[in-house]
């Protein structure tokens, strides 16, 4: 295969962060995989760095793990010296750093999404490189490559909280259906005022798009059930 | 510069009208490939499956792509890898079995004659540095007797009682040596085969959950339509793994 090394290496997965008139809803899949083999079909790319600050991981697992660990232990005494909640910007900012100081050994990409008492909800993105932007919302991983298009269209300002987590559960499952380094099930967090609250959205529950059929338990079960015979010679 | 058909092997390359030589080209690696290849035996003949998953590197770009195709009236073909070699092989085969027919002669080639046909294809493309980017299953049975071989991009081809290609070998392989056995009926065979293929759902990246299986016995052959299987996703600890352990997958 030729390999273009300088080409910026989006790695397997969906995240996405979106931005709503209480606070944040995060969303990834939970594809991991080596190579072509799928090592985990269920893992949980949005960790913790603070009670109000997540944080979607895309890139190499260990990298993403050992910032986000680094940031949450900074954070950790921040907030103890700080005597209040670190807020999403001073997290976002300590990810940017550990991320633009290693550039050339890191391959992480990120969004960071939380709440706070200053701003509401925010959502930072920190790409390869070390590049920090806020924005209303953000898509990252190789699965975001097939959602451009849809948030282009489908993202408004302003949207409720059923609005957006099933803006983030539609995106997420459209981008699982195309793109092979994602998969499983989606995984969502909501950061408002009130807290943190986790949900999970398995493999079948989620909406079916073009060219997918309706699973069944077995074939046997459409042959016994189905009236027209199936092709044959 | 001209464009010159190359009799040969059918490349067409460009040609300087100065030499008189065809410049040979290789394939270097495919571009629209399909996954594992299931086969195995059973009671009344041999049972082959498949995703309908046509993928473009890591897209899932074409998710009807028939890759269980029959040849002759004895013979059922399974092709993974590059897609459009298949449809070349395809061609191959289907002249085959036509010029076999225009014979009118009372005989059929069967499935051992097709896969001995197809394995010097195979090989003799390889030699060339040029080959059929394809491993393939051939399903058949010819007068009782039940057949199931492959042959790959290198020319390796041996026969066995249940065969998978990619990564049908390291997943479904293990669990047929574990439960198959010789008189399967179709149901148990379709149970079986059901399994592997959700363990090639859940950890192949290329795979998707759309499937199509095919038997043949010596009364003919059925190709049944695409359908998708129920997934599993209940296990407690996928609910939320990293309770307890912030940062972990």
């Amino acid at each position: 295969m030729d390999l273009d090394l300088s080409a910026p290496h989006s790695t397997g997965t969906t995240i996405i962060g979106v931005t709503y008139n209480g606070g944040v809803v995060l969303g990834a899949d939970s594809r991991t995989s080596t190579g072509m083999y799928v090592a985990n079909r269920a893992s949980d790319k949005i960790t913790e760095l603070t009670d109000n600050v997540y944080v979607c991981r895309s890139g190499s697992a260990a990298d993403t793990q050992v910032i986000s660990d680094y940031v949450r232990y900074f954070l950790h005494q921040h907030t103890i010296q700080l005597g209040q909640p670190a807020t999403v910007k001073v997290a976002a900012n300590l990810v940017r750093l550990l991320s633009y100081q290693n550039k050339n050994m890191l391959q992480a990409g990120v969004i960071v999404g939380g709440w706070d008492k200053y701003e509401g909800g925010q959502i930072y993105s920190v790409p390869l490189g070390g590049t920090i932007l806020r924005q209303p919302f953000s898509i990252g991983g190789s699965g975001s490559s097939y959602l451009y298009g849809f948030f282009d269209q489908a993202w408004k300002e302003d949207m409720t909280h059923e609005e957006a987590e099933q803006l983030v559960v539609k995106a997420a499952s459209l981008a699982m259906a195309r793109d092979g380094a994602s998969g499983g099930v989606v995984r969502t967090v909501t950061i408002n005022a009130e807290g943190v609250t986790r949900k999970f959205y398995g493999g079948d529950t989620l909406p079916l798009w073009h060219d997918e059929l309706e699973p069944t338990n077995s074939l046997l079960d459409l042959l016994s059930s189905s009236v027209p015979e199936p092709m044959s010679t | 510069m001209e464009l010159q058909l190359s009799m040969v092997d059918g490349s067409v390359c460009m040609k300087d009208s100065a030499k008189s030589e065809i410049s040979s080209e290789r394939t270097l690696y495919p571009y629209v490939t399909g996954t594992s290849i299931i086969g195995m035996k059973y009671k009344d003949g041999v049972i082959l499956a498949s995703d309908t998953a046509g993928s473009y590197g890591s897209t899932l770009r074409y998710k009807s792509v028939e890759r269980i195709k029959q040849v002759g009236d004895h013979t059922l073909i399974g092709a993974s890898g590059e897609i459009s070699d298949f449809q070349e092989i395809m061609r191959y085969l289907d002249e085959l079995i036509l010029y076999d027919k225009m014979w009118d002669d009372g005989n059929s080639l069967g499935p051992k004659e097709v896969h001995n046909y197809l394995n010097r294809i195979m090989y003799n493309r390889r030699n060339k540095f040029n080959p059929l980017w394809n491993s393939l299953v051939l399903g058949g049975v010819k007068k009782g007797q039940k057949y199931l071989g492959t042959v790959n991009m290198i020319g390796t081809h041996y026969e066995d009682d249940h065969l998978a290609t990619g990564f049908g070998n390291h997943l479904a392989r293990p669990i047929l040596r574990s439960e198959w056995r010789e008189d399967l009926t179709f149901e148990e065979a379709v149970k079986l085969i059901e399994k592997c293929l959700l363990v090639l759902l859940y950890r192949d990246r290329s795979s998707i959950n759309k499937f199509q299986i095919a038997k043949i016995t010596d009364e003919g052959t059925t190709i049944f339509p695409p359908y998708a299987l129920k997934t599993f996703w209940g296990f407690s600890h996928f609910q939320n793994p990293s309770k307890g352990a912030a940062g972990t997958w």
